[in-house]
């Protein structure tokens, strides 16, 4: 982070404030209280959104997140519920597991390109959906439901995290969390791109011969790549499932899977934080349409084709101008 | 064993159908049509307006579902599909754009049709009954020999005619046809016209049967995406392979998996998975398409 800009500096000022403070003043100043449901969805989806965005950082269409937000919500619920696990232990172990499985399944379909990698991933979901249904410790269609809400953490008697279950305003509590952790993932995911590691990436997405006739070891990257996006996917779930506080094998579908494609799409490739704006915009647009009743599908619809139509590079093209990197 | 033979026929055809539309559109255009499952759901329910509800003759209500497909097909190429692949920095966001044409095609579905499941009459009556070891219905022979008809009509379309020479063509190097003055834009337009009738169709042809629903367009862009990429994305003959495979793999999980409960589709996907990972270009593609 040696090189921020003092304006970037400002930006990020800004968002935190915004994040933080004006959004709680505002929700309670309007009482509108169903928005924090709404935001928390719009970080916890962003964030797996962010995954998203870093397999298409490699050249890759990944239009299998929904799996890897549906296995992160089954390991959770599975740990916590059957293995009485703290909540906070279970997040990073849901992770850990997409990663792991991300690996195992990366092997052999990161060999494949282009449309043949969208549409194997999107077939993943539907394999993870329907294994979800086979498996008895995943319950098959009842699913887990009823699962307790996260505990406390305290280290040498010092509260760390309080325990949810115990607070009167949990929305509120999970906001916080749903931010802290969006906001953890994009300084990650910033750092990467901004790394060695990113430079190694932006010159698979050109032309992965190339790279790898520099002496790039590709098929590595894209798997640590890969597993690294799965991770946010699965933590994007499990937090998702712990909200919910139930996990179905509908938690997570084909049509998830696409829309957090479209949350990249929408907000534009080229941009670290284009996810996080294409999640708001997109989610936050669909809940607000909602009051046009029957229509609601509709506006959405007709708003999305004209923003691509007329935006191909993305919303925060708008600003940027064309083809600015980053 | 002959009844699980046929109904892989059966199911064969109509896949064979749905994967060539999906096919010929992505060879052209390099486009992933996600809305291809809505565009056969539109079909089934124009059919199902004008056969089932007004009377129109079978046949005609068919044409009237092509006609009404191809001309959406046409306007979405034209107007949508074209300036965005001419004016955006990467390929892929045509992806967007397929997926906001099949949230929209749902919406007007919904609106004009309704969510209700919807039947129309049988066309023909009665059952082919071999020595009980083989019962097809009538109108299913029907509707299968129909969507064989059509095939073998479009690849001779492709195989002879001018406009299928320059579909060929454009498929192959959109440059090079250009230069051999082949008009691209007017061509990559009746080639999604022609894709988009294809859907129609099969809709039109299966609504007879299976009947049709909202809910049938996502399912069955996924079955038709699956189909493409065991024979090959963008190419014909993969198509129909894919199609065939899928529609048999299917009639026999369903036959001897039963008992299991339902893990035949659970079956198909792995072993779709291990496919492509040993040949990751489908049975006929060309590497990376």
């Amino acid at each position: 982070m040696k090189n921020l800009t003092s304006k970037q500096l400002v930006g990020v000022g800004l968002f935190l404030f915004a994040v933080f403070v004006a959004v709680p003043v505002l929700i309670r100043i309007t009482g509108r209280w169903d928005f924090y449901f709404t935001l928390t969805s719009v970080a916890l989806l962003a964030i797996a959104s962010a995954g998203v965005w870093l397999t298409f950082y490699i050249g890759r269409i990944n239009i299998g997140q929904g799996a890897f937000a549906l296995i992160g919500a089954y390991v959770s619920a599975i740990l916590v519920v059957k293995g009485g696990v703290s909540f906070w232990i279970s997040l990073p172990a849901a992770g850990l597991f997409a990663a792991l499985v991300a690996i195992l399944i990366g092997l052999p379909i990161l060999r494949l390109r282009g449309v043949y990698f969208a549409m194997i991933t999107l077939v993943l979901t539907q394999v993870v959906t329907l294994t979800a249904l086979a498996l008895p410790i995943t319950n098959g269609a009842k699913g887990i439901s009823s699962i307790p809400l996260p505990s406390g953490i305290s280290i040498f008697g010092v509260p760390i995290i309080p325990d949810f279950a115990a607070m009167e305003n949990t929305k509120l509590a999970f906001y916080y969390a749903a931010c802290i952790l969006m906001i953890l993932t994009y300084a990650a995911l910033y750092r990467l791109v901004n790394s060695r590691l990113g430079h190694l990436c932006r010159s698979m997405q050109q032309n992965e011969e190339l790279a790898s006739s520099i002496g790039v070891n590709i098929s590595y990257i894209r798997i640590v790549i890969f597993a690294i996006s799965s991770f946010f996917g699965g933590i994007g779930g499990a937090m998702f499932g712990s909200i919910a506080q139930s996990v179905y094998p509908s938690s997570f579908q084909v049509a998830d899977s696409v829309n957090f494609m479209l949350n990249c799409f929408l907000g534009g490739l080229g941009y670290v934080f284009g996810p996080m704006l294409g999640t708001l915009v997109l989610y936050f647009g669909w809940d607000l349409l909602f009051e046009l009743g029957k229509y609601q599908l509709l506006v959405y619809s007709l708003i999305l084709i004209a923003v691509i139509r007329f935006l191909p590079n993305g919303l925060l093209s708008l600003r940027l101008g064309k083809g600015g990197p980053k | 064993m002959e009844q699980i033979l046929a109904n892989g026929v059966y199911l064969g055809s109509q896949y064979a159908m749905i994967a060539l539309g999906l096919t010929l559109i992505f060879a052209l255009m390099n486009v992933l049509n996600f809305a291809h499952g809505q565009m056969y759901v539109i079909g089934g329910f124009v059919t199902y307006t004008f056969y089932g509800q007004l009377g129109v003759p079978f046949v005609l209500a068919l044409i009237i579902s092509c006609l009404t497909l191809a001309v959406l097909g046409a306007l979405i190429e034209k107007f949508l599909f074209a300036p965005v692949i001419k004016g955006s920095a990467r390929e892929e966001s045509t992806m967007l754009l397929a997926a906001g044409i099949a949230f929209l095609l749902d919406a007007l579905i919904l609106l004009i049709f309704g969510e209700k499941q919807r039947g129309v009459p049988k066309i023909v009556n009665g059952v082919f009954n071999y020595d009980f070891r083989l019962i097809m219905p009538y109108d299913r022979i029907v509707i299968c020999v129909l969507a064989i008809l059509s095939i073998i009509a479009f690849i001779c379309l492709m195989q002879y005619s001018k406009t299928g020479r320059a579909l060929r063509a454009l498929a192959q190097d959109r440059t090079a046809a250009q230069l051999m003055g082949v008009n691209v834009d007017r061509y990559s337009m009746i080639g999604f016209a022609l894709g988009a009738m294809l859907a129609g169709l099969v809709g039109g042809l299966l609504v007879t049967i299976t009947g049709v629903n909202l809910g049938m367009g996502g399912p069955t862009s996924i079955k038709a995406f699956m189909m493409v990429m065991i024979g090959g994305a963008g190419v014909i003959s993969g198509a129909i392979w894919g199609g065939i495979i899928l529609g048999f793999m299917e009639a026999i999980g369903l036959a001897v998996l039963s008992q299991y409960g339902d893990i035949t589709y659970l079956l198909i996907f792995v072993s779709l998975m291990i496919f492509l990972a040993i040949r990751p270009q489908g049975l006929m593609g060309k590497p990376w398409g």
